[in-house]
């Protein structure tokens, strides 16, 4: 609808779809349309933040988010930096308020963190007068930019999001995608269904706007999209289900069960994939499966958020 | 006992001398008094009105417009020393604690050492001597906060401690508990209990929830305070020993606790300012200031703790003035330390969140706060009779005031409501006759 078009974002960071507005999330996906054209073409770069400096700070392990970040950085030739280190400020022995202090001293343009920690991203920018902050996944909270192409993805497949009906599938309690996912789905007016073991989902995740099921069948049934979310086996240990068997009988998606759902439904994961655990192989790698879709669409809507953050509008695209 | 505070005149009434508070409208509840008078004071204590031919000598403090309180009892206080004065010192615990009104203060034992045998309670209680306001220790109810060996409670007492508890370590091991609360019956030594069990709150840092769940952080169930809750009062229904349930924070604890007294259970209770205004929707910006223990509840149980406070199942308000330092606080949520500092913002607090809106009258408010610890702990003050502790304070009921980090006499700053403007001052506390804290004339530089 073109009256609801907006050229700008209205935010100066981005710390989670949840602050978004229907608007703006539109804005950045159809800029990421705008960038898979220059992804296309023989060469991939735009100057669009030439002089700029990212620097990524990623406290938590990652690579394709890593790679993918500093792709689209690269693409749209900004000066970037990678700074990698695990663990809390504690074990760092440097404080996150000092971290904080250090990249405003060296006049940063834009900092993409990632954190174990949920609330890092905020923390930072707050801390931080002028860098634009970027979260690229804090703990349990968010991991907006993966929100992000997932909708992309989803969008190119089905030529919509309105009105579809999404099932995200595994540990919603650990899910920053998850979260993400629902809070992006919900603003651009589709139906989201969550569903795994109790224990794994969050208490009054319902407030969010989602509908919550424990069986795998009627979570499927009717879908549009099926997401599975990547279950860590180390929860094994902590009593939220009693073994990886039994959670692939319960909720693993293979071939017979992805029959429930709707005919053209198509089938996610955010990586990495354990396969034959949440997604069978012949699912993960059926004509049903976009997962490398995700993966190409994330550095396009990467693009489109460093861009937009970094002083761009819509009309300069590509 | 000259307190050492900003205020080194003392002028306004000298220790031997007569002085009187004139004009001031006189709140007691212990006695029911709420009414305009003057109340005299000589020797540290509070006096009829003497003969006409003395009350001319008398130094006149003017309160008209103010109102006369008997001084504050807060039952809960983390103090910091020995061991952790980079947070707080019992000097600078009793500034804060003047400040606010309050004119004693049980700090807990949860030091470096711990405060669980003779000498080292007689350390603190040496230390705090001419604080700025009366420090009574509580002891530890286990050797080094264990939870495995009764400490010397008869030493303790004897020493001066005024209750038994763990602080936040909570007793794991029922048999223990179950002997302490026999065994502290000899003393008459209530025990003050944290109740958390840790295996269902472990790894969590806000109250289990749909906030905790939007913001993805690990929960802290209701059910890990409730279960302990329970468990408790049975020990102490079982022994016939004293309980006090501190920091109550959830609506089931409250109808445990109620149901607990009306079978006649020894048990006593209160709640923590920030527990009685606070809910855990205000974390929504991952503040660590409102990162406390137990955790800010849900709306639902706010309601709970104030209508518990109204009629009397909660018998106090404590302050659980628990410092820390910047650095404990300014660094990752899961990381932050919990804990938040309440004794300079507890009475306006009180008053501003609970009493203006009329759920709790002055005098219900000032009971809460003064008359029912005192009671709980066995000591003086929380009253206004004559032969009592000349400890009582001036408020100004309609004065407001913006919490601010620069005014804070505590050592550290971490008040969940800094920036909040509050309803009614505190303009002088008395301490056994003398000026303890001053308010500074708004208009001065």
């Amino acid at each position: 609808m073109a009256k609801d078009r907006v050229r700008a974002l209205r935010h100066r960071h981005l710390i989670g779809l949840e602050d978004y507005s229907r608007e703006e999330i539109g804005l950045i996906l159809d800029t990421a349309d705008s960038f898979k054209e220059v992804i296309r073409r023989p060469i991939r770069k735009v100057p669009a933040l030439r002089g700029k400096n990212v620097v990524n700070l990623f406290f938590e392990s990652s690579t394709r988010t890593r790679l993918s970040f500093e792709l689209a950085e690269k693409q749209l030739s900004a000066d970037t930096l990678n700074f990698a280190s695990t663990g809390s400020s504690v074990s760092k022995g440097e404080s996150l308020g000092d971290t904080a202090r250090n990249i405003e001293a060296m006049q940063v343009d834009c900092v993409v963190v990632r954190h174990a920690a949920a609330g890092v991203p905020l923390f930072l920018s707050r801390c931080l007068s002028s860098a634009v902050v970027i979260n690229a996944g804090d703990g349990a909270h968010e991991h907006p930019t993966q929100g992000l192409l997932d909708l992309l993805t989803m969008r190119d497949a089905l030529g919509r999001l309105e009105g579809l009906k999404v099932a995200l599938i595994g540990d919603i309690a650990h899910s920053r995608v998850a979260r993400s996912n629902i809070w992006g789905l919900r603003k651009m007016g589709a139906d989201v269904v969550v569903c795994g073991p109790p224990t794994l989902i969050p208490v009054d995740i319902e407030e969010m706007g989602v509908e919550v099921c424990y069986r795998i069948g009627d979570a499927l049934r009717g879908a549009d999209v099926v997401y599975a979310l990547r279950i860590q086996l180390e929860r094994q240990q902590e009593a939220f289900f009693p073994s990886q068997r039994e959670y692939t009988r319960l909720f693993g998606i293979d071939p017979e069960r992805l029959e429930l759902a709707r005919p053209g439904a198509i089938v996610m994961h955010p990586g990495p994939i354990n396969r034959g655990v949440e997604l069978d192989s012949r699912v993960a790698d059926s004509g049903r499966s976009v997962i490398l879709d995700q993966v190409t669409n994330g550095v396009a809507v990467r693009m489109a958020v460093l861009y937009l953050l970094n002083g761009g509008v819509e009309r300069d695209a590509a | 006992m000259r307190p050492d505070g900003p205020d080194t005149s003392a002028s306004a009434t000298e220790r031997t001398g007569l002085a009187v508070v004139r004009n001031g409208r006189i709140v007691d509840p212990a006695s029911g008094r709420d009414e305009p008078g003057d109340l005299w004071m000589r020797g540290g204590k509070i006096v009829d009105r003497p003969a006409d031919d003395e009350t001319k000598a008398a130094t006149v403090i003017d309160a008209a417009g103010l109102l006369v309180l008997p001084g504050l009892v807060d039952l809960h206080a983390h103090l910091g020393e020995p061991g952790f004065e980079y947070r707080e010192t019992l000097e600078s615990g009793a500034l804060a604690a003047a400040a606010g009104g309050v004119t004693t203060v049980a700090c807990m034992p949860d030091t470096d050492p711990a405060i669980d045998d003779g000498p080292t309670l007689e350390y603190v209680r040496e230390r705090a001597a001419g604080a700025a306001a009366r420090i009574h220790p509580i002891a530890a109810v286990t050797a080094e906060r264990r939870g495995e060996r009764l400490t010397e409670a008869g030493e303790l007492a004897e020493a001066g401690a005024v209750a038994l508890s763990d602080a936040g370590r909570p007793i794991r091991n029922p048999a223990i508990l179950r002997r302490a609360l026999e065994y502290s019956r000899m003393f008459d030594l209530p025990i003050l209990v944290h109740c958390e069990d840790p295996s269902l709150s472990a790894g969590g840092h806000m109250h289990e929830g749909s906030h905790a769940t939007r913001l993805g952080l690990k929960g802290i169930p209701s059910i890990a305070e409730e279960t302990a809750v329970a468990r408790d009062l049975m020990l102490a229904e079982w022994t016939g020993g004293r309980i006090h349930v501190t920091h109550a924070s959830t609506a089931v604890t409250v109808d445990l606790i109620r149901s607990a007294k009306q079978r006649g259970v020894r048990v006593t209770a209160d709640a923590s300012p920030h527990h009685l205004v606070l809910t855990d929707e205000s974390l929504s910006a991952y503040d660590t200031h409102l990162k406390v223990n137990p955790p800010l509840r849900s709306k639902a149980d706010v309601e709970a703790l104030r209508a518990g406070l109204a009629d009397g199942t909660i018998d106090a308000v404590a302050s659980d003035h628990t410092p820390r330092s910047v650095d404990e606080k300014y660094t990752e949520f899961q990381e932050a330390l919990p804990g938040a500092t309440g004794l300079e913002t507890m009475l306006a607090v009180v008053f501003t969140e609970l009493v203006r809106p009329g759920l709790l009258t002055l005098g219900e408010g000032i009971r809460a706060l003064s008359t029912a610890p005192a009671g709980i702990l066995g000591v003086e003050g929380g009253n206004l009779a004559p032969g009592g502790p000349a400890d009582l304070l001036l408020f100004d009921p309609d004065g407001t005031w913006t919490v601010d980090r620069a005014s804070f006499r505590s050592r550290s700053v971490n008040s969940p409501f800094t920036g909040r403007t509050l309803e009614g001052c505190v303009t002088l506390t008395i301490v056994g006759g003398r000026v303890s804290y001053r308010r500074a004339e708004p208009d001065s530089p």
